[in-house]
């Protein structure tokens, strides 16, 4: 195996800032001077189905995608993604959900329910598992947006290894000039959750 | 400067860098953002054609009249645009012409997963092929080289992870391409048969030409390593995960993957003890090696179907190497069965009343390409065929000859407003000329919405959004001899029900016009709708649009979810009680 990459999966529903959270971890590998491969696949629709982005960030990356088993953070925007894609997390791995549902298609029907007791499934099986109402953070800092920026701050304080500076610098270069302050505040906001 | 962009992004940037002048494209998953990036450069013409044929041929007329020219389509764009590409390849350029093809293993969004290497063999062109967002910068400058010096178009080649995919750039400067001279050469660019035959003789020696230059290109890269075990010949994307898995291996890494260069690859074989291809979906690379009788493993371990992956690489490649390899071990607890989250209709989107009251009047739907399409899933599931763009109108035309009038008056044609300017209005020709008596009915919410909005002849706006002429749906249907043309609100089940009724019993063809913005494009929509709990008898019809704004759980009474309602209304229509209004607290 090749040397020793950062495996991020953020898993998520349409709609909820997946994308831009990629495309920030993406400028923090930039900034930090790291090789970095991002991938992700948007299914048909605009908005509603699973959005699942691959991060990779070392000295050299070769593949864009993580294999199974091998995720170092899972970060799951919606409970049930968190459930899915739990195979990818290796053991040991960082896993930070956002305690939030969103009704998938067949639950919309009635063709399925929405599982039950996902959180205690959750806290079964992970060791390292933080998990945050991040909706109701991104609310409090006024951004009803920021489930992605509350999120990658508590990824930012766990993980560690690049410096907050950078991860500020970073924010700065992708997101629209008017809604830098409001997605600090939010990064912010991730940042003091993981130290509480 | 480094900087993080898409093999999208850097494809544009590089066509631009490139001198490139003239740029088009019809919209398609994954190509989508080469020419939404390039129309970002003052420099470059920018158009979305109606489709991708003519976007080829804007793009040839360009490359003929001198001019540096970028033609970007997904996979089966090129199908599209087969007729101008197999005859651009004779008549060959003036200015550089490159064809982006961007294909989709794994099917993650388009009806087939077609390998357009064929397309290079069977054209006679040259196909490059990079495998991250550097070399799809690097590779579209050398593409426009190789263009220009053997006066043929050449094919990009990406494939949906080096598309989507995002890795570091180098950029550069533009270096301007100055138009070549315009001289008329009719033996050169009018192919009448005597000047035809003249030309294949001369595409004949140019792919020789290009197969020896093949065996020096520095981009087809030999990497020989210690371990002589095993060799690799691979491209593309699944170069990344050969890499991944085995640094030490011995690769030759193909950029120019048609025409092959026999002798680099017999010399690579000679270097290694057992020799294995690695190429998604077709076996393009093995029939060459088998042609040439050089012994080679490829498909026997490898899949037809289906995008690779790391961990299907480290597999099969392990698996030949004695099964020493560490495959990444799996340990993570097993999944949990979990509902799937297929993609849905948006809250609000215009297409989800219609396509109710396509199911309620229980009709044959020939469907099309489009948002739309996902009428086919449950709980709407109203659509029979879906083929590819335009085949909904032509389709059902077929199927009325087939099975009579009293089948097509239980059947109606279903087709978005940017499919219809692609190629919908030929179809809708057949019918008027054949005398079918078929139902169409154009969807229309203004924008190719499924790609990502952009516009097309019937929006208005050019890909700069700016103003421009627009074609009149309507007028364009009168004018090809439908006199049924009926226009309704996509939001009112009752009137696109009443008209469908109307125009299916009718014996002539008829167009209906369900008019409506793409949802997404509004920036205000109307109040929210509640339920009111003293009047639901939760019953669950309003379930049965399927909104995602309408949460329903057991022994609860159903919850318009504020955040995602968009105040379409359709939820309220479906309730017999009346129990769910519009801005009631």
């Amino acid at each position: 195996m090749a040397a020793k990459v950062m495996n991020i999966l953020l898993a998520g529903v349409g709609g909820q800032g997946t994308v831009l959270a990629g495309k920030l971890l993406g400028e923090v590998a930039l900034q930090a001077g790291l090789d970095v491969k991002v991938s992700e696949i948007h299914g048909m629709a605009q908005r509603g189905g699973g959005v699942v982005t691959q991060v990779r960030i070392g000295e050299k990356v070769f593949s864009p995608v993580i294999p199974q088993g091998t995720a170092d953070a899972l970060v799951a925007f919606e409970k049930l993604e968190a459930l899915r894609w739990l195979p990818y997390l290796k053991a040991e791995g960082l896993l930070i959900v956002n305690n939030q549902s969103i009704d998938p298609l067949p639950v919309i029907t009635g063709a399925a329910e929405y599982p039950e007791g996902i959180l205690e499934r959750i806290k079964e099986s992970v060791s390292h598992a933080i998990i945050v109402r991040a909706l109701d953070t991104a609310l409090s800092c006024q951004n009803t947006k920021g489930v992605n920026m509350v999120l990658l701050g508590i990824l930012a304080q766990r993980w560690g290894a690049i410096s907050k500076d950078i991860w500020l610098r970073a924010l700065a270069h992708v997101v629209k000039p008017h809604t830098l302050e409001a997605n600090n505040r939010a990064f912010e906001a991730g940042i003091a959750l993981a130290q509480s | 400067m480094k900087v993080i962009m898409t093999g999208n992004e850097a494809l544009a940037r590089g066509a631009w860098e490139a001198g490139v002048t003239v740029a088009a494209a019809y919209p398609g998953t994954p190509s989508t953002e080469i020419l939404e990036n390039m129309s970002r450069y003052p420099e470059v013409y920018s158009e979305w054609s109606p489709n991708e044929k003519v976007a080829l041929e804007v793009g040839g007329g360009a490359a003929i009249a001198g001019a540096r020219t970028l033609v970007a389509m997904k996979h089966v764009g090129v199908n599209v645009a087969a007729d101008p590409l197999f005859t651009l390849t004779y008549t060959g350029i003036n200015g550089g012409l490159v064809l982006v093809s961007a294909d989709d293993p794994g099917m993650h969004s388009s009806q087939n997963e077609q390998d357009n290497r064929n397309y290079a063999k069977f054209a006679k062109i040259p196909v490059l092929e990079p495998s991250d967002s550097q070399e799809a910068k690097d590779f579209v400058k050398l593409a426009f080289a190789l263009s220009e010096e053997y006066d043929t178009p050449v094919m990009l080649r990406l494939t949906t992870r080096v598309a989507h995919g995002q890795s570091l750039v180098e950029l550069g400067e533009r270096v301007e391409a100055p138009l070549k001279d315009y001289v008329k050469n009719p033996g050169k660019y009018v192919m009448l048969p005597a000047n035809a035959r003249g030309r294949h003789l001369l595409v004949e020696e140019r792919l020789v030409k290009l197969a020896s230059l093949a065996e020096t290109f520095p981009q087809n890269l030999v990497e020989l390593r210690e371990d002589s075990r095993l060799g690799v010949i691979t491209a593309g994307t699944c170069y990344q995960y050969v890499r991944e898995a085995f640094p030490q291996i011995s690769v030759l890494k193909l950029g120019m993957t048609y025409p092959l260069p026999e002798k680099l690859i017999r010399q690579f074989a000679s270097e290694v003890e057992q020799l294995v291809i690695v190429e998604e979906l077709d076996p393009f690379f093995q029939e060459h090696l088998k042609a040439w009788g050089i012994p080679c493993l490829g498909k026997e371990l490898f899949p037809l179907t289906g995008e690779f992956g790391p961990e299907l690489v480290a597999a099969k490649l392990g698996s030949l190497m004695g099964g020493n390899q560490e495959v990444a071990a799996a340990t993570a607890p097993a999944a949990a069965p979990v509902p799937t989250r297929p993609p849905v209709m948006c809250p609000g989107c215009p297409h989800r009343g219609v396509f109710y009251v396509l199911k309620k009047l229980d009709l044959v739907v020939s469907g099309d390409i489009g948002c739309y399409t996902l009428g086919a899933l449950p709980p709407l599931g109203a659509m029979d065929t879906c083929i590819c763009m335009g085949a909904s109108i032509s389709g059902a035309l077929g199927m009325e000859k087939a099975r009579g009038r009293e089948f097509a008056k239980r059947m109606v044609a279903v087709i978005g407003d940017s499919t219809f300017m692609h190629s919908g209005v030929t179809g809708l020709m057949d019918v008027v000329y054949s005398q079918g008596i078929t139902t169409i009915l154009i969807v229309d919410n203004h924008i190719t919405a499924m790609t990502g909005h952009q516009q097309h002849p019937g929006t208005g706006m050019t890909i700069k959004n700016q103003p421009t002429a627009r074609v009149d749906i309507p007028a364009l249907v009168r004018a090809l001899g439908v006199n049924r043309v009926q226009e309704v609100d996509a939001y009112d089940m009752a009137a696109v029900e009443k008209a469908l009724q109307e125009e299916l019993a009718a014996e002539e063809p008829s167009v209906v016009i369900a008019r409506r913005p793409c949802v997404l494009m509004l920036k205000n929509t109307g109040p929210v709708y509640t339920v009111v709990q003293g009047l639901c008898n939760r019953c669950g019809r309003c379930r049965l649009v399927g909104c995602p704004g309408v949460v329903y759980r057991k022994g609860q009474f159903p919850m318009i979810d504020v955040a995602l309602c968009t105040g379409c209304g359709l939820c309220s229509q479906m309730c017999n009680k009346k129990a769910i209004m519009k801005g009631v607290d």
